[in-house]
Order: structure tokens, then sequence, then C-alpha cells
């Protein structure tokens, strides 16, 4: 089964109208000076879709989220809204708003003058801009905060505003950079679950940026993973998980456990693999292979074993610390052991991850 | 380690130092209120009749009026064209923008010596060919460029960190750039136009060099002192326009250095 397929329409042929996607890009690409930002890259996104934009630190997400609102102009390639070229209109020509990851509030302003201010800039009246502002603020539970400086709120608050800032305007898409980013921990993964209900209420399709993958898997409905300004994978969130495209997808989202065996390279996920205890047999088709524990981390639930295989290659294990104590899982360090796995639990993957070097 | 012994010659060097910037010009203010004409220690008495006789008295009228004409000229000069050069500096990557950058704060850093001599050369081998002769509009102009500066400044560094992505945030609420610089721009750079303002008005208001290059036949406050300082029966009065002077500096300043305390924007983050 192949989750690939959305990656490469053009490849197929398909230029007649298809269902009217609410963000489409056809090879964008941008760079600065000698920085290649984006690659060329082409994604459609469907209207109401949560979707994420996962990788690294300078892959280029936040580029092509410009690109999407309209603050860069690509190089190369063309974006569409909802079936309408706007590669050359300006930011506010486009249905689109912004959650900037510094949440950008305007200081000057009541927390209601920054909520109603583009409705303000539409022409809307007093009235509706009243209420409409009043109704966004209580999304976001901050009702009757209005009259205060965005100076007064605490980051979470503030990042609740610039949501509620955008999502008045009821946009076609919506645009989130790292919004949750400078957020304690507890705190993201409130406004996650907060996140996601929102979105699900306004029903407005939304473009998440981050750099944390238990983020965009718990979140989005499908993701793109971004190395160097490509896309290395576009699918559904377990997928990426179970099936990860390519060597750095792998090793981006979740433990890499990438070997190479007979020429062929595949990724066996850490809580897949099996230690057998001694004189225990294998299951029927299972794979076996035996190794030397390098190194025991105990991690409270589960505890991390990394084996040398003799075959050649490293993996980490993963098992859950239901009878042993932190006492035997230490001994087994330098212990032999065997490992088995299924082999339809085990993943091949391409070649596309090797460019990393070129950093 | 902050000793106790520290602490007290710190409190002892501070206070040398204010009483070495401001025991003159508590000399001067003395002198002011001096009964007698002739300066001698200690002063024999108190009064306030050097006060009138500054207030009455024409040349210094004429030369307070002159002065407030040269600031208010310059200043506005350079509200206008300073503001605008630094929102371009500020929002447009361009080629040779560092190099304007450098290029308009020059002028702050060079003798004002070399600033005079250089606009009196431009003037009457420029100017004066096309009947514009040396005067009020000569002061403003070369008061201008060293007000430029100040506004650039001030204007400039509240930009960079209040603006940016504020500024794209508006335009992608659907405001246009109009929009954006009433509502946004202007607002959050209105306090630095007026602090700047203050700052140019009172550069202006005690400029001495640039001012002897482009004066002509017009007496400023500065001049009129410069001129008058060497009349021993003026000596009174010219203290009078001193302390006065020092007044009329220190208050813009002060509320210059308020205005960018108290604005909200200052302490954002
Ligand atoms: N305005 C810019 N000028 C120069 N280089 C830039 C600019 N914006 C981004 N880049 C470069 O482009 C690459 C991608 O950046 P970015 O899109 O911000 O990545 P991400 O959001 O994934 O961290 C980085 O190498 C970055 O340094
Ligand atoms: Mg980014």
């Amino acid at each position: 089964m192949s989750t690939q397929a959305r990656e490469r329409p053009s490849e197929a042929g398909e230029d007649a109208p298809q269902p009217a996607a609410d963000v489409r890009l056809e090879g964008v690409r941008k760079s600065f000076g000698d920085v290649v930002a984006v690659d060329g890259v082409d994604l459609e996104i469907d209207q109401g879709e949560f979707f994420s934009l996962l990788g690294p630190s300078g892959s280029g997400k936040t580029t092509l989220l410009r690109i999407i609102a309209g603050f860069e102009r690509p190089d190369d390639g063309t974006v569409w809204l909802a079936d309408v070229d706007v590669t050359n209109k300006a930011p506010f020509d486009r249905d689109v708003n912004t959650v900037f990851q510094d949440y950008a509030l305007f200081p000057h302003m009541s927390i209601s003058e920054n909520v109603e201010y583009g409705l303000k800039v539409k022409g809307v009246g007093k009235q509706e801009r009243r209420s409409r502002a009043e109704e966004a603020l209580q999304m976001v539970r901050l009702p009757g905060y209005g009259k205060r400086k965005p100076s007064q709120l605490s980051g979470g608050q503030r990042q609740r505003v610039a949501l509620a800032r955008a999502i008045v305007n009821r946009p076609r898409v919506l645009l989130l950079d790292e919004p949750l980013g400078a957020l304690d921990l507890k705190l993201r993964e409130e406004m996650q679950i907060e996140l996601k209900r929102i979105q699900q209420e306004v029903g407005i399709t939304f473009v998440y940026v981050t750099h944390d993958q238990e983020e965009a898997l718990t979140m989005s409905d499908r993701l793109a993973v971004f190395n160097n300004g490509l896309i290395e994978q576009i699918a559904a969130p377990a997928d990426v998980y179970e099936r990860p495209a390519t060597e750095f997808v792998a090793g981006f989202v979740g433990v890499s456990n990438v070997l190479e065996r007979e020429g062929q390279r595949f990724v066996v996920r850490p809580e897949k693999i099996r230690i057998l205890e001694q004189g225990e047999e294998p299951y029927a088709g299972a794979h076996v292979e035996s190794g030397q524990v390098r190194d025991v981390v105990y991690v409270g639930m589960v505890t991390r074993y990394i084996v040398d295989l003799e075959a050649g290659g490293q993996l980490t294990v993963v098992r859950q610390n239901l009878e042993t104590s932190s006492q035997d899982v230490l001994e087994a360090r330098g212990a032999q052991v065997r490992l088995e796995w299924r082999p339809e639990q085990t993943y091949e993957i391409g070649e596309r991850g090797q460019m990393e070097e070129d950093e | 380690m902050e000793t106790r012994s520290a602490r007290i010659a710190l409190r002892l060097a501070t206070g040398f130092t204010l009483a070495f910037l401001y025991l003159p010009l508590a000399v001067i203010a003395l002198y002011a209120f001096n009964q007698k004409r002739i300066q001698t220690w200690p002063i024999s008495g108190l009064t306030l009749s050097w006060w009138q006789k500054a207030f009455h008295n024409p040349g210094v009228r004429d030369a307070v009026l002159r002065s407030v004409e040269a600031a208010l000229g310059a200043t506005l000069i350079a509200m206008v064209l300073g503001t605008l050069a630094a929102l371009a500096v500020n929002r447009y990557r361009f080629f040779g923008r560092e190099t304007i950058s450098f290029l308009v704060i020059l002028p702050i850093a060079l003798p004002g010596i070399v600033t005079g001599m250089a606009l009196n050369a431009t003037f009457r081998t420029v100017f004066e060919p096309f009947g514009v002769s040396f005067g009020m509009f000569t002061i403003i102009v070369g008061h201008a460029t060293f007000c430029i500066v100040v506004m650039y400044n001030n204007v400039l560094a509240r930009l960079r960190r209040s603006a940016g992505s504020i500024e794209e945030a508006s335009g992608d609420l659907g405001a246009d750039t109009w929009q954006t610089f009433r509502y946004i721009t202007l607002p959050l750079t209105k306090t630095a136009l007026l602090a700047g303002g203050l700052l140019a008005f009172a550069l202006s208001f005690d400029e001495v060099i640039v001012t002897t290059f482009t004066a002509g036949a017009v007496q400023t406050v500065p001049l009129w002192i410069l001129q008058n300082l060497s009349r021993p029966n003026q000596l009174p009065i010219v203290n009078v326009v001193a302390v006065s002077l020092i007044l009329l500096s220190a208050i813009p300043v002060y509320i210059a250095s308020r205005i960018a305390q108290e604005s909200g924007i200052l302490r954002r983050r």
C-alpha cells in the first residue's frame, strides 16, 4: 500500500480539474542568495484538513508558509488557493491569515482592537465587528479580556489572542508558524488540544509548521516531512511513523533503526523488536539476529537497549519494565542477546534522505 | 562583590562627576541674579533686574525669535526627510542600504567646522547665483543636516524594535500599504517622532559653529551671546540669556527621555 501517491501529482499526468484543493503548490522554489530555502515543492492540502509541515530548523518550513501567505514571492512555481492562482498577489489580497511565531500583536491597541483589526480594514461595521470579536475571544477562552493591552497578558494568552485575531476573519486557510514554540511544555500540551478543538469547530484548513514530531503526529490529519527544502514524505501520521519513506524520515520521526542486509535498507521500530529470553524459541517466520548490549538506558516506564549486531549495524530496542527493576536492567549491559522481529514489520526505505551532507 | 567602602567610593565619584559637570552652570546661574555688574566672589546681593533688562532688550528678543524660527524650520525638514529615510532603510533591502545608513549618520560625527565650511562654500557658489543669500534659509538647511540624523536614529531604532512582523501581520489581516502606515507604523513611531523632534529642536537652538558659517547677517541666540560676551556692561544680560538657554535645552531633552520611557512600546519584550 503506497501512501505517497500525492507526492508527485504531475508524474501521474493529471492536468484535468480535480476536486478543489484549498492550497495547491506546484514546483515552488525559493532561494536567498546561495541558500536554497525551498527546493521545488509540490503539495496539495484539502479543504478542512489539519496539515502539518514538519522538519528540523532551517529546512524551509517558514519560507514555504510565507510563500503561501504572500510575504515572499517564489522564484519559480505556482501557488493556488481554492483554484485561484495567487502567486503574484499581495498578502492582503489572499483569503489566508497567519498566526505568527512571535504573535505580532499590535502593542498600541487593546485586545479587542487587535481582534477587530482585520474586520475594520475591510470596512465591516462597528456593531458586527464587536460581536464577532467577542465571539472569537469566547472561542479561545478569553471572554472579557477585550479592554486589556497585549503587554498585560501572559504568553499563552497572547497566543490565544493571535489565534482569535486570525480566525475572526474566517479565512479559507489559517497558517500557523510554530505557534506553541514559546510556551512551556504543560501549556503547550493544553494548547494542542485547544487548537485541534477550534479547528474542528470552525472547519478552516490549518497549515501548521512545527519541528516537534510528537506535536505533528498527535494533531495532524496529514503531514509533510521537510528536509533541506524538500518534502521527503507526505502521509497520515501513522503511516509516516510506521512506514517512513526515507532514512531521514525514519530518523526524524522516532528513533532511526536502519539496517542494511543483502543490499536492502530497511527500518524496524524499537518497540517491534523483542529480546529473546535464554533458550526461548523464536516465533515461526521471525527474523532473528544476535548481538551484544552496548548500552542500557532506564527511563521509568520503559528501558532502551542499544544493541550492536553481529551482522553489522546497531538497533535500539524498547522494552516495557513489567517485572524488571532498574537493577536487573542495568546488569544487562554487555550481555549477549538474540533479537527477533517479524519481517512484515520492517519497511524498506529509499535513498533520498542522504542529501543531508550538503550542509 | 560590593563592599561598604567600594560603595562609598562609588558615590563620591558620582558626586564629583556631577559637581564637575554642573558647578560651572551653577556659577552662571548665580551671576544672573547678581546685584553688581562685575563678577566678583562672593556676590553682594540678589536681584531680578537683569532678567527684566534682558527681556526688554531688542537684540535679545530678536535673537530668540530667529533661533526659534531656525529650530522649527530645521526640525520640520528633519522630521520629514529623516523619517522617510528611516522608513526606507527599515522596510526595503536594497543595494547600498548599509552605505546609505552610514552616510546619513556621518554628519553628526564630522567636525562642525568642516560641515560649516562645506555648506558655506556650497551656498556661496551654488545658491547665491540664484539669488538665495545667506540668512534664515541657509541656517535652516545647515541645521537640518544634523537634525536629520537625530530624527533618523530615533525613528529607525523604534522601527527596528517594534515593526517587522507587526507590519506583516497588518498586511496579512487585509490592510493595504496606506492602512498599515496609518494604523500601525505611524502610531508606533509617534513618540519616537516627538522625542526626536524635541532633541533636534534643542540641538538646533544652541548650535554655534555651523550657524557662524551660514547665518550671514542673522543673529541667533548663541551668536548674540558670543558677540556680547566681550562687552563688560552686557555681561549680566549674557548670563541671563545663558541660563534661559540652559533651561530651554534641558526641558525638551527631559521631556524626550520621559516620552521614551513612558511609551509602553519600549518595554515590550
Ligand atoms: N530572509 C532570509 N534571508 C536569507 N536567508 C534566509 C531567509 N529566510 C530564510 N533563510 C534561509 O533559508 C533556510 C530555510 O529557512 P526557514 O524557512 O526559516 O526554515 P525553518 O522554518 O524550517 O526553520 C535557512 O537556511 C535560512 O537561513
Ligand atoms: Mg521557522
